[in-house]
């Protein structure tokens, strides 16, 4: 009976560590987790690190020394270009490995790994769309084509050496933070993980599309109706190559299907059944300049560029300097891929904007029988091929996909949507194609290698060649003082709304009929004389109307309308009226709604309460600033404006619909005061412009008064930006951030989305630039540097970016130094 | 003074062995040292627990310090703690201490058996 005492206890002990070293549901393993020499504990970074480290790679040929200076940036000096993206690779595992991992894995659909399905299978539903969008397929094609070019070859393997370098030498319990709490391990980085994160930014960028809502509004309105609804462009468009451009005739001909007519333009049509479904996110915009030295204090360009994109801890954004004896580079880098991508280097400045086209279209695919094997193209039965994916789901067995792929024409696309998998956005009895620009393959990878190494005005013309998708209105400005715009991307020559809708996919007449031909992309080249002395971009259409293609997309207007027009009235620039304009926060699109608003309101029939508020926005200064109320009193207004004019033209279907744009109602209401949709459908007598006006403030001002009653009718507290964790943990996150922007303006910070990387470079001979992204440059958030940059980003300040020289190296901002050798 | 003794080398060894095993080899050390040193249950308990709670609670008090609460601030939220860095360097003491208490019982135990 002796050994009962010993066989309980022990039993306890082997339980509770069993227990602890297990995840049950989302909790991680606690007593792993929790051991100072093994868990989290070890991620608690001192808050006085000493950086300095020494390592020996066998792959290096050389020494390479990288100096962290006090934001942590590093600046890598290098004898070749292989050792310093050996260096860059593991200097990105070092600072962000969790991410680089995870972002890879959510392009490759492979969060179910170690997420599990989630709820409602969200999580796993995300990974079959990955999938099923043939995210791997195009990476794969990508790989190939990188590997052709010796130059991008020798970068992306020598990054992925480094990135394994550093994984390979990784003591498990300085993993960082995520991998402990999710209680998985760090993959090998590839070649196929660098392109995966490429195109995780194409789909970004360029995934948007509207095709099967769209076809479902075309079946509800009439012709006119649809276009009054979803206008190509609007009114006030000041496009990003000006008005009055001339641009060649198209070297591309198109043929419109003849079948169109009845097959396509069929508005009103009501044969087509779509179930409602989950709408795409909104498209990322984006803000980029640069004005001439005619228009500068020191006659030297500036050139600036702020990109707009979720808001993530870790930042997708890293800086960094890279210095070789080929190029030396400064600016911000993706944590996955070498190279600089957004900055400049000893004789060039660049920057992005989104092209916001169309080029993912769908085409619905007839199979002989339920098998799937094969599909009617041109009459003839042709064979599929298959796809067979294994999803890993954490928790649960393995899920196998098998995803059909036809070959319309020249491309091969995967049957995104079927009877297994709708997207919820098909009822699952017809299977749709999908054709993505992004398939093709092409060398992304190559532009920003080669944008680091240009010199002068050709050199950059030459290397945005490289660029097929995501497109990009990529600015350019030089020391020599040259300024321009290339709206950048491989993009198919459309006829009129051709892939608006989901399109018959049985033969050849509806496929895309080739590219725009690169030299008739748009562009502006500035001289400063005789032209407006600056180029810019914020996402609006590109062109005017004599641009001979149809573009397709979505494009908000008023960003590119208030930059210029600050710009076209600026002179004797400097960098600091720079700073200014990035952060501006004047509202073009409520300037332009107030005069309407006020001339249709009925006040006489306004209590007391609406007073208050209309007098709130009466006296507003049109600033979407932080503490500004009359914002949110029009931001509210207008909402309800659209209820009260697209509600009940919207009720007709229960199918998924795309809301109008702002503009739209604002430009329709500005261009017509008896704008046929202000009429609501379903009462007998004829509404006017004031009745709807007066009905959407008395119901905005419901809404007012409980957002004041807790304390939210300032603007930045309404708005709540914050910069969420990459796993969405509040505490690891920097919630309700004072700041103010907003849609349609230059600071466009809305909720958990906004400018992710601001820089101005001022092309003076030693390079004056600045800049500076809401996060930190370490991924850790046991990290003093984890976060030390959002206050600063919030409150519209930029650090100095330092584009150090050989000879610095003992300069005071210098804190730490990594040396590298064989 | 088996007493002091054992907590001692409970202590440093599980110190020792964690750097190179598994967070739980702390359990094999205080099992182990619990029969070498031989006291009654009860007080076997106390020893395992009372090492394990001051090493990992000191250790971690002082990775605290360096760290000037950034990241326990962060984990007291997740767990969730209530954001208190102190309540997370106690809870990490506990669960130490539990485990070298449980496994310092069960080699007080053993060595009953065996006499």
């Amino acid at each position: 009976m002796r050994w009962i005492p010993f066989i309980l206890s022990s039993l306890i002990t082997i339980v509770l560590i069993y227990a602890l070293n297990r995840s049950w549901g989302g909790t991680p393993p606690i007593g792993r987790l929790l051991s100072p020499q093994h868990g989290v504990w070890q991620n608690a970074e001192p808050a006085d690190a000493d950086f300095n480290i020494e390592i020996q790679a066998p792959q290096l040929k050389d020494r390479v020394e990288v100096y962290l200076d006090e934001r942590m940036v590093p600046h890598i000096f290098a004898q070749n270009e292989a050792d310093a993206f050996f260096v860059q690779g593991y200097v990105h595992a070092k600072f962000r490995l969790w991410q680089m991992d995870f972002q890879t894995r959510a392009a490759a659909g492979k969060l179910s790994e170690i997420l599990g399905a989630g709820p409602d299978d969200a999580i796993l539903n995300f990974d079959r769309n990955m999938r099923r969008l043939g995210m791997v397929y195009s990476a794969e094609i990508a790989v190939e084509e990188a590997k052709k070019d010796p130059a991008t070859n020798t970068a992306v393997a020598s990054y992925t050496d480094g990135v394994n370098y550093y994984i390979n030498n990784l003591k498990k319990s300085q993993y960082p933070i995520e991998y402990k709490l999710l209680n998985y391990e760090p993959e090998q980085w590839s070649f196929l993980k660098t392109a995966l994160f490429l195109k995780y930014m194409s789909l970004d960028l360029a995934g948007r599309e509207d095709d099967f809502e769209m076809t479902n509004a075309k079946s509800i309105f009439t012709k006119e109706d649809f276009n009054l609804i979803y206008p190509i462009t609007q009114d006030s468009l000041d496009p990003i190559v000006p008005k009055g451009s001339v641009f060649d005739a198209a070297g591309l001909k198109l043929t419109v299907p003849a079948v169109a007519d009845s097959l396509y333009y069929d508005y009103k049509y009501d044969s087509l059944q779509i179930v409602p479904g989950v709408k795409p996110d909104p498209g990322n915009g984006s803000n980029n300049w640069a004005v001439a030295g005619t228009k500068t204090q020191s006659g030297r360009p500036i050139l600036c560029n702020d990109p707009h994109l979720s808001l993530n801890l870790p930042s997708l954004w890293f800086e960094m300097q890279i210095h070789t004896p080929q190029f030396n580079s400064y600016g911000a880098t993706f944590p996955g891929a070498p190279c600089i991508i957004i900055g400049f280097n000893d004789n060039i400045a660049w920057g992005f904007t989104n092209g916001m086209r169309d080029v993912r279209d769908y085409y619905e695919i007839t199979y002989k029988d339920e098998s799937r094997s094969q599909y009617l193209f041109n009459n003839e039965w042709l064979n599929t091929s298959w796809r067979v994916d294994t999803i890993k789901t954490k928790g649960r067995v393995d899920m196998i996909d098998s995803v059909a792929y036809v070959k319309l024409g020249d491309a091969t696309c995967p049957v995104m949507y079927d009877h297994s998998y709708t997207g919820g956005r098909t009822k699952g009895d017809r299977h749709f194609a999908v054709r993505w620009k992004a398939h093709d393959p092409s060398n992304e990878q190559k532009l920003f290698y080669a944008l680091n190494h240009a010199k002068t005005y050709a050199e950059y013309s030459e290397a945005v060649k490289n660029l097929q998708t995501p497109g990009q209105n990529i600015v350019f400005s030089a020391k020599t003082g040259e300024v321009a715009i290339w709206c950048q991307g491989s993009w198919p020559g459309k006829w009129y709304r051709q892939g608006d809708f989901v399109m018959p996919g049985s033969d050849t007449s509806f496929l895309w009929q080739g590219m725009i031909p690169q030299p008739e992309n748009p562009h502006q080249i500035i001289t400063g004389t005789g032209d407006r002395g600056f180029v810019s971009s914020a996402n609006q259409y590109p062109t005017d109307t004599t641009y001979p293609y149809y573009l397709g997309g979505s494009y908000p207007p008023y960003r590119g309308l208030i930059i210029n027009r600050y710009l076209s009235s600026m002179s004797g620039i400097t960098p600091d009226m720079m700073k200014q304009l990035q952060v501006e926060n004047y509202n073009v699109f409520a300037e332009m709604a107030r005069p309407m608003l006020l001339k249709n309101i009925d006040e006489t029939s306004l209590d007391n309460d609406e007073k208050k508020y209309l007098d709130i926005f009466k006296s507003w200064n049109l600033r979407n600033d932080v503490q500004e109320k009359g914002i949110t009193v029009f931001s509210q207004w207008f909402d309800s404006l659209e209820v009260e004019v697209w509600r009940d033209e919207f009720k007709q279907t229960d199918l998924a619909l795309v809301w109008p744009d702002e503009s739209t109602l604002l430009e329709g209401l500005l261009r017509d005061s008896a704008f046929k949709f202000i009429n609501n459908i379903n009462t007998p007598e004829s509404e006017t412009l004031p009745f709807v006006v007066t009905a959407a403030f008395k119901k905005a001002v419901k809404n007012l008064k409980v957002l004041e009653s807790e304390d939210r009718l300032e603007w930045a507290r309404f708005k709540a930006t914050g910069v969420r964790h990459l796993l969405r943990q509040g505490p690891l996150s920097r919630l309700k951030l004072a700041i103010g922007g907003g849609t349609h303006i230059i600071n466009a910070t809305k909720d958990y989305h906004g400018p992710s990387w601001r820089m101005i470079v001022h092309l003076t001979d030693d390079i004056e630039a600045y800049g500076i992204y809401p996060g930190g440059q370490s991924g850790n958030p046991g990290s003093k540097y984890y976060d030390n940059f959002v206050d600063n980003w919030a409150a519209g300040q930029y650090a100095t970016l330092w584009l150090m020289k050989k000879g610095e190296e003992n300069d005071k901002r210098v804190v730490g130094k990594m040396s590298f050798s064989k | 003074m088996k007493f002091l003794i054992s907590i001692i080398l409970i202590a440093l060894l599980s110190f020792a062995v964690g750097l190179y095993l598994p967070w739980w080899s702390l359990a094999l050390v205080a099992f182990l040292v619990a029969i070498l040193i031989h006291q009654r249950a009860g007080k076997s308990f106390l020893t395992g627990f009372l090492a394990l709670f001051f090493l990992w609670g000191i250790m971690a008090f002082v990775i605290d310090q360096q760290n000037q609460q950034i990241l326990s601030a962060k984990v007291s939220q997740m767990l969730p703690l209530g954001g208190s860095g102190i309540a997370l360097i106690l809870v990490t003491g506990l669960i130490g201490g539990l485990v070298a208490g449980f496994a310092a019982m069960s080699g007080s135990y053993l060595r009953t058996v065996r006499r």
